[in-house]
């Protein structure tokens, strides 16, 4: 297992570099050019000698090699750069909103996976009953309503019966956790009840197929209580796929949350994303594509560990 | 239109002694009248982030509304009597019979918020940023400020500009809002670093900008204007998307926004908000604006360009466009009912203007088959920004479809729209003319040849148009300066390199408990917040 792990960990690297030339050039090729767009976004009066003094300065007229270059030497020294719009450290920029983020990806899926877990059990065993047809039409409301559009129809509501808004400046958990959880527990219902819906079909589907398998029909017919059947046998497998979409889900919440986090007017990842972006800021994209890509590696990695955990089949060694 | 007459005529003659002390007390009086109540934190939306704290360097609002109540300028506009001005930091003003020198005398123990003492010293060091900013620096006036000569300092509280030549509006740009004045050692030691770092002798100092959250500031307890500001602290929350913002008013959250907002807008917060809810509303000092890319076949063809504005039916689109978006009212390169406006009855018969838009638009199927593009098709480059930008390039490519024009309308970010049409990328893009006035010397610049004026999106070069600029900015007549203003509005339409498409309407929401705020014609004015008081 830990040779296994180890050899994860490694092929992360190759990985992550792939990502660094891929974004890094990629960047280069689409159009656009941070230093026009700093100096003339505002409609400014700006000389092209003084454009040429700002790509200067911000080292965008060396060769690209040089740049990639020095870029990955910085990477492997946890140094990032400064974005080219803010000049501050890529770091810091990304530090902040990753923080409302972080949260806001681990209460949603606190939220899915609390509800999830036992709506798909309840529905895969009580198939075909009242119970299953409830679950059906919730987790089908979660798939077809968009977490963006759920979250406007909580604000409306709080405003229409409460004339009350949650707060829209972030205060972090450890200085105010009330104004904190005051603030993000909707944005965290608006995701997770989508993000519950997904894994609540998944676990039904699952169970369904697990509880039709030989070693189910034997341990009952052992004469297995059927809550040990349940929990031990079936769920326990039936959990493996949807472990890999709570994961999947879960990277996803980090930076894909941009119109949800324009609703609840959150300073998130995704906002960032879509601002550096329209700028071309180029050193605070690549630090994103980074980040998240690093995560996705990391949560996968984490995900096959779990499978090990679950399933006594499993061995890497 | 009185008011502004009556100050050239002030400049003209021997004096203008500047009445800015004065004035405050009237302010003070008239607000004690009210029972000014002292204390507490106004909480207002921002509809934008600024990338930096520079506003010599910007042009967008977001600078100001975030960098103003730190900061303070030289003049002000008085917007109780808009358009006048009063004086900031200057406690009385001269103005030489001939226009060629200003003489400023400063208000004693003013302070930046690290202790400094103001002195003449830091306006010399800020307006020299200004008018030739050092390496690294951008300075979005430099041409303002072109005609200023030389600056002196003869003691700590008098500045005397000597002017090149003569500029009837000077005063007006010296109560600019952008040009606020820096420390000068903190121009010595970095001439970028007002980019990152705030240091004024405004009504209240800096506390923090948590980036993609909100900025605040707090009561500046050695402002020089003694007894203001009356809030203790504000707060500017940066919510980008308009319903975020709505919500944010309606629940509370905030208690005001100054930029403005639209007519659907402002009928949903009076539906529920009732009597808690106050809308200001006044024309803009904006306008969206057609611009063809002259250097681009077939736009380099007057006649290409002329149809297509003949095509446009502004009246009708005004009347439209005013139930749905900011846009509302018809007119030339000066907002509508200011006092160097072009009146509808002349308008009228420029072209683009007319009230007859059948013959119109026969007359523009006419120029595009003469001109050999029967069946013109071209990309309409526009701000994705949906109030108004959306509407107003649905509304125009609806107009060119009615004389068999086919349009691509292609929207974009902010950033990447504006840096398209600076690297003349379009082949007709909307453009905006963002003023802070209704200066002519301002409205007019956007048209000047393209060499002249990078923001000019037509890229023309038209030696007459410059000339008729450069001699109306010399004139100190206001008649004959009119009658200057209609030559250049002839001529740049009868060329139709750009043409105002429509001016918009300003809609600002405030929370009854929000006092002391003053309306204007531009969200870029009465953002130092330092006469706003809260009634609760």
């Amino acid at each position: 297992m830990l040779r296994y792990t180890a050899n994860r960990l490694l092929l992360m690297i190759p990985t992550l570099i792939g990502v660094a030339v891929l974004v890094f050039f990629l960047l280069r090729v689409v159009p656009g050019d941070i230093v026009e767009v700093k100096l003339r976004g505002d409609g400014g009066s700006v000389s092209q000698e003084t454009i040429e003094l700002e790509r200067k300065r911000l080292g965008l007229d060396r060769p690209l090699l040089v740049q990639f270059g020095d870029w990955m030497v910085g990477m492997a020294t946890l140094d990032f750069g400064k974005s080219m719009w803010t000049e501050r450290p890529v770091i810091e920029e990304i530090a902040i909103r990753l923080e409302l983020s972080l949260q806001v990806a681990i209460m949603a899926t606190l939220i899915a996976v609390l509800l999830a877990v036992p709506m798909g059990t309840l529905a895969a065993l009580f198939r075909d009953t009242w119970i299953d047809y409830v679950v059906r039409i919730v987790t089908i409301g979660g798939l077809s309503i968009p977490s963006f559009w759920f979250g406007m129809l909580i604000m409306l509501t709080l405003l229409a019966l409460f004339n009350w808004l949650p707060p829209i400046t972030f205060t972090p958990i450890y200085v105010d956790p009330i104004a904190n959880l005051t603030q993000l527990i909707w944005p965290a219902m608006a995701v997770g009840y989508r993000y519950c819906a997904v894994v609540a079909r998944m676990i039904r589907s699952s169970l369904l197929e697990v509880l039709n398998e030989d070693y189910i029909r034997t341990a009952r017919a052992k004469g297995v209580y059927e809550k040990l059947v349940i929990s031990r046998h079936a769920l326990r497998n039936a959990l493996l796929p949807a472990i890999t979409v709570i994961g999947l889900e879960f990277t996803f919440l980090i930076g894909g949350l941009v119109v949800t986090e324009q609703v609840f007017n959150l300073n998130g990842i995704g906002q960032l994303f879509v601002q550096s972006v329209s700028r071309n800021d180029f050193t605070l994209i690549q630090g994103m594509v980074m980040l998240i890509a690093a995560f996705y590696v990391f949560v996968n990695l984490l995900i096959d560990l779990l499978y090990a955990v679950f399933d006594p089949r499993i061995r890497y060694d | 239109m009185t008011t502004r007459r009556t100050a050239l005529k002030t400049m003209a003659g021997a004096f203008a002694l500047g009445m800015g002390g004065l004035h405050w007390d009237m302010v003070r009086s008239a607000a004690q009248a009210q029972s000014v109540k002292r204390g507490g934190t106004l909480v207002f939306a921002i509809s934008a982030e600024t990338p930096h704290y520079d506003p010599h360097g910007s042009d967008t609002f977001a600078t100001l509304h975030f960098c103003s109540p730190f900061y303070s300028t030289l003049l002000r506009f008085n917007l109780s009597k808009f358009p006048e001005v009063e004086g900031d930091l200057a406690q009385s003003w001269t103005a030489a019979p001939d226009l060629l020198t200003y003489t400023f005398k400063l208000h004693p123990n003013v302070k930046f918020a690290d202790g400094t003492a103001l002195t003449s010293a830091d306006v010399k060091a800020t307006y020299e940023r200004l008018r030739n900013p050092p390496q690294g620096v951008v300075s979005t006036r430099k041409a303002t400020f072109s005609d200023i000569g030389t600056i002196e300092t003869p003691d700590p509280l008098t500045v005397v500009f000597k002017m090149k030549a003569v500029n009837a509006s000077m005063l007006e740009h010296f109560a600019s809002p952008w040009n606020v004045i820096y420390a000068a050692k903190d121009l010595g030691a970095d001439p970028a670093s007002p980019r990152t770092k705030i240091n004024g002798t405004g009504p209240f100092t800096f506390v923090e900008h948590a980036k993609g959250s909100h900025v605040s500031g707090k009561k500046n307890d050695n402002y020089f204007k003694k007894g203001l500001p009356y809030l203790d602290g504000w707060r500017g929350v940066f919510t980008l998307q308009a319903a975020a913002m709505l919500n944010a008013l309606q629940g509370g959250q905030v208690m005001a926004e100054f930029r403005g907002i639209s007519p659907a807008e402002r009928d949903r917060l009076v539906q529920t908000m009732g009597d808690k809810i106050r809308i200001e509303e006044s024309s803009w000092t904006l306008n969206l604006l057609v611009a063809f890319n002259t250097e681009k076949k077939p736009f380099d063809d007057v006649r290409v360009r002329r149809a297509l504005l003949l095509a446009i039916d502004r009246w009708g689109g005004s009347q439209g466009l005013s139930r749905i978006s900011t846009l509302r009212s018809v007119g030339g390169v000066i907002r509508p009912g200011s006092p160097f406006a072009t009146p509808e009855a002349e308008l009228v018969k420029l072209p683009g203007f007319s009230k007859d838009i059948r013959k119109s638009r026969e007359e523009a199927k006419k120029l595009l088959a003469d001109a050999g593009v029967p069946n013109l098709k071209f990309t309409l480059w526009n701000r994705n920004l949906a109030m108004p930008y959306t509407p107003a390039g649905i509304f125009l490519v609806d107009q060119w479809r009615q004389i068999g024009v086919e349009v691509e309308h292609k929207q974009s970010d902010t950033a990447p729209y504006l840096a398209t049409m600076n690297a003349g990328n379009h082949d007709v893009a909307i453009d905006f003319s963002n003023l802070f006035m209704d200066d002519s010397s301002l409205g007019l610049a956007k048209y000047l040849s393209v060499d002249r004026a990078p923001e000019n999106r037509s890229r023309s070069k038209d030696p007459e148009l410059d000339k008729l600029y450069d001699d109306h900015l010399r004139e100190r007549d206001s008649e004959k300066r009119k009658g200057m203003i209609r030559a250049f509005e002839k001529r740049l339409f009868e060329q139709a390199y750009q043409q105002p498409l429509l001016w918009w309407h300003r809609i600002v929401p405030t929370h009854k408990v929000v006092m002391g705020w003053k309306m204007s014609p531009s969200h870029n004015l009465g953002a130092d917040l330092g006469e706003v008081w809260l009634n609760q």
